[in-house]
């Protein structure tokens, strides 16, 4: 009876929400395609495909939902998996095999993220313009390393995690889902995910409560940047190569779905699934178009569409509970009315 | 309360000028509070009126109502003889009543003439005449006598007495016959004062009426005609002569509250004794520095540049001290300097004879030292969070084992701090957002009983608490101190401080003026001390033990 007012029921309502967004998007397309969605082989496959595509923004986008629930935000996320795909696929780099080529991409990111981290919890830069200037810092780094060529990957362990399936799963696909599943795990049951949501959702409450809120702030960006180390590594596997130029505005896909994921921007308030299940809807507009035939600039246009009817539902929702806890009296947004009644009692 | 109330309009006025506000019976209730019972006030042309009353009293909510912030409930308003009841702060500027608060609403990047006119630009076909502007804000500048505040210098350069100035050309550009002034000497040096208090004499002597508000009697006696003064959101004295009404008389229709304050009784205490932790093992014995315990806090010298200096105190285990004094006292800024929130300039920290490195709030939670700050919301709480959460924020890693919380062991423990402090409701699953103030104070102090707290800073921890929940909260309070734990209390108000402590030291301007056994201290002598009243003269300091 009063679930759906709970505020702690609040990101499983979301998710449900994008859930059915899902399958309102999987019924346009088996009205647009009756002969394919009746396939089952074909669905499943297709399920696939777009689970794939999601694998690289969907790591980001976890990490992402960290810096975000954090307080701050990370521009720099498409430009460090450029950074860590080139930087790892330089000749030097591959002449340490695998096991080098990884450890770069890796390095690079946490290094990276942790300069981000450096330049906002002690240069006092806001998050935005810190995390900007490395976006632009990195794609020219990137470039320069690499001399603007593509960089081919010899490795053959690297060029076949793409290819690999372990009982028919892309390993793209099991890679997003053990990233994500140790996120939840870090968010929902760690110190760190406690501390993450105390800093971002009242730093000044975390300081004088003894968090050392600089230094989480570091970690979380140094988070964001392994997890963009781990996405170069799926991309250049993907491509069998690495360019500067890759990886193009993840930073907006992985910032937008956490938002329609349920992610607070002001942070304090967030969840990996609901960022997880925001890539997915993302990824399946993307493979929707590519189904109905339609070019990809309408399709920019739709997921524009979807982030701001996201935040407005979001909007309206909030205003419709708040209306509705004054109309009966309640004092707060949401308060339940025994924690009204139980007020005056002395 | 009509006893107290005199007609007598002719008393203060100098020439009787015409009555243009008159407010009979006003109400406004919040959820909870019934902030104004039964306002009544009456200002002339050309006087300035004086509103007087302690934090609480109402006079905010006064003058939000002047201001068309809020509309009464219930109660007539009269401007310039008519009934009115403004719907915004817009239309109550426009019928010529302008109100300077004390946080300045000025715009920082917009030019002194541009702010000036904000929102009544000067126009000709849809764009601003900035000459007309600047010449105008000159004129008005001028007529304050300050013509040599260049207009188009940005806001933001000016110092705050500028600033101020800025604040009044700006009401005389909307015409404003009545001018509210919302403790504007707090943030101006002394010397600025003297040139306030002239701008005042001009606006009265072309016929503006002037609201003023301020705790300092000696500001009030010398620009003041008339006082009104508040008391639990109902007026105790109307009209009063400003400049001859005896101190202790204002003082007294100040205090004397009809909200019963019900506090705990103190520790097992001699009268008239000094602080005993005499009956409590832990606790240490006997006053003086000639017994070998050592107190449980010990700042000396403590001072940090243009907020507080020189600062010597001593908590011990089991004793409640208070800290008295207004708001910009230097109070609130002295607690967060202990808990290593704030870094200070001068002195010494030490929890149980060990100094505290300066700064640092883990090391002064490492040491026993817990806060409850001024601002529970934006300070202390994580709002969405739910209540447990925010109980075990200093302590969950405790509860954890290798880096994985243990949710289960903290929603009992946060249970068995609910049950203690008998929080309501008592399911600690629930968002703190949902609670009432005083239980998400409760929140606040569990928080620290957790953690084994020896040493409670309290900063206003009553605000926003309603009457019976604050009977508890004392009750907590006192009950922590029984059990050894020594608390560090400030409050603005002066009855919870006198009722609460076993010990109180007064605070003016940033600097300890008074310290004495509660119980010897009455209630107008502590007002007194704290407005910087006639009682003693400014510094003079007693020692404490010396």
């Amino acid at each position: 009876m009063s679930w759906w007012r709970d505020e702690a029921r609040e990101p499983l309502r979301r998710n449900l929400g994008l859930v059915g967004v899902l399958l309102a998007l999987f019924a346009i397309g088996a009205f647009i395609r009756p002969e394919l969605y009746g396939d089952p082989k074909w669905v499943t496959n297709n399920v696939l495909v777009i689970m794939t595509q999601a694998a690289a923004v969907g790591v980001v986008a976890i990490g992402m939902t960290f810096v975000i629930i954090g307080g701050g935000i990370d521009l720099s996320v498409g430009a460090l998996i450029a950074l860590c795909g080139v930087w790892a696929t330089t000749y030097a780099t591959q002449s340490y095999g695998t096991v080098g080529m990884i450890f770069t991409a890796l390095a690079v990111g946490i290094g990276a993220g942790a300069v981000n981290g450096l330049l906002v919890a002690y240069g006092k830069l806001v998050p935005f313009i810190a995390t900007l200037a490395m976006l632009v810092a990195a794609r020219g780094l990137a470039a320069q390393i690499s001399g603007k060529q593509t960089q081919i990957s010899n490795d053959a362990f690297i060029n076949s995690i793409a290819t690999t399936r372990i009982l028919g799963i892309p390993m793209l696909v099991i890679m997003l889902l053990v990233v994500a599943a140790l996120g939840w795990v870090l968010l929902n049951r760690t110190t760190f995910g406690r501390r993450t949501i105390a800093v971002g959702g009242n730093p000044e409450a975390a300081r004088l409560a003894g968090i050392n809120v600089r230094g989480h702030t570091l970690a979380l960006y140094a988070l964001s940047g392994l997890c963009a180390g781990i996405a170069a590594i799926m991309l250049t596997s993907l491509a069998t190569s690495a360019q500067a130029a890759a990886a193009d505005l993840y930073e907006l896909d992985a910032i937008a779905a956490a938002i329609i994921g349920g992610t607070l921007l002001s942070g304090g308030r967030g969840t990996i699934v609901g960022s997880l299940l925001g890539v997915i809807v993302f990824s399946t507009i993307t493979n929707l178009f590519a189904i109905a035939n339609l070019p990809t600039e309408v399709q920019n246009m739709v997921k524009g569409a979807i982030i701001v009817t996201a935040v407005l539902v979001q909007q309206l929702r909030f205003d419709s509970v708040t209306k509705f806890a004054r109309r009966h009296g309640l004092t707060r947004a949401g308060a339940p009315p025994e924690a009204a009644a139980a007020t005056p009692a002395p | 309360m009509s006893e107290l109330l005199m007609d007598a309009p002719a008393s203060g006025a100098q020439e009787a000028g015409e009555v243009v506000l008159r407010l009979s019976g006003v109400v406004k209730t919040f959820p909870g509070v019934r902030a104004l019972d039964g306002v009544e006030l009456e200002v002339r042309a050309g006087e300035v009126h004086c509103l007087l009353g302690q934090n609480g009293a109402g006079k905010s909510t006064l003058i939000k109502v002047l201001a068309g912030v809020h509309r009464p409930d219930e109660g007539r308003v009269e401007w310039l003889g008519e009934q009115v009841s403004f719907g915004s702060p817009q239309a109550a500027m426009k019928a010529g009543i302008a109100t300077i608060y004390q946080e300045l609403d000025l715009v920082d990047y917009l030019s002194v003439a541009e702010n000036v006119y904000l929102g009544h630009e000067p126009r000709s076909l849809g764009f601003v005449q900035k000459g007309t502007a600047a010449r105008q804000t000159r004129e008005l500048l001028g007529r304050l006598g300050h013509g040599e505040i260049p207009a188009r210098r940005l806001v933001r350069s000016l110092p705050a007495a500028g600033k101020q100035i800025v604040s009044m050309a700006r009401a005389l550009s909307h015409e404003a016959k009545l001018i509210i002034m919302d403790e504007p000497s707090a943030v101006l040096a002394h010397d600025e004062v003297g040139n306030l208090f002239r701008i005042i004499r001009e606006l009265t002597a072309q016929g503006i009426a002037v609201v003023y508000i301020s705790h300092r009697l000696e500001e009030i006696r010398e620009i003041g005609d008339r006082v009104t003064v508040l008391k639990d959101g109902r007026t105790s004295a109307v009209n009063l002569p400003a400049r001859t009404t005896p101190t202790r008389d204002l003082v007294s229709r100040m205090t004397g509250r009809s909200i019963e304050y019900v506090f705990p009784p103190r520790a097992q205490q001699e009268p008239g004794e000094k602080e005993h932790g005499s009956s409590r093992p832990a606790a240490a014995q006997a006053a003086g520095q000639g017994t070998p315990h050592v107190p449980l806090l010990t700042v000396r010298g403590l001072g940090r540049t243009g907020e507080f200096a020189d600062v010597d105190l001593d908590v011990r285990a089991g004793e409640i001290v208070g800290i008295a004094g207004l708001v910009g006292s230097g109070r609130s800024e002295l607690l967060e300097t202990v808990f290593g929130a704030r870094t200070p300039d001068a002195g010494t920290v030490a929890v149980g004879g060990r100094p505290l490195p300066p700064g640092n709030v883990a090391a002064a939670v490492r040491a026993g030292l817990g806060m409850a700050p001024e601002e529970r919301k934006s300070q202390a709480l994580l709002l969405g969070e739910p209540i447990y959460r925010n109980m075990t924020l200093t302590t969950f890693s405790g509860f954890a084992t290798a880096g994985f919380t243990d949710a289960g062991r903290e929603q009992a423990e946060a249970m068995k701090i609910a049950d203690l402090l008998e929080l309501r409701p008592r399911d600690v699953r629930r968002a703190v957002r949902t609670l009432s103030g005083g239980n998400q104070q409760k929140v606040v102090v569990g928080r620290w009983l957790l953690g084994g707290t020896r040493l409670l800073l309290l900063d206003e921890p009553t605000r926003g608490v309603d009457v019976g929940a604050r009977a508890e909260l004392y009750q907590v309070i006192r009950g922590l101190a029984d059990q050894g734990v020594g608390v560090l209390l400030v409050s603005s108000e002066v009855p919870e401080v006198l009722g609460l402590s076993d010990r109180v030291l007064v605070m003016r301007e940033g600097r300890v003026v008074h310290t004495a056994p509660a119980e010897g201290l009455a209630e107008e002598d502590v007002l007194d001390l704290v407005m910087a009243g006639s009682l003693t003269a400014t510094d003079e300091r007693t020692e404490e033990q010396a």
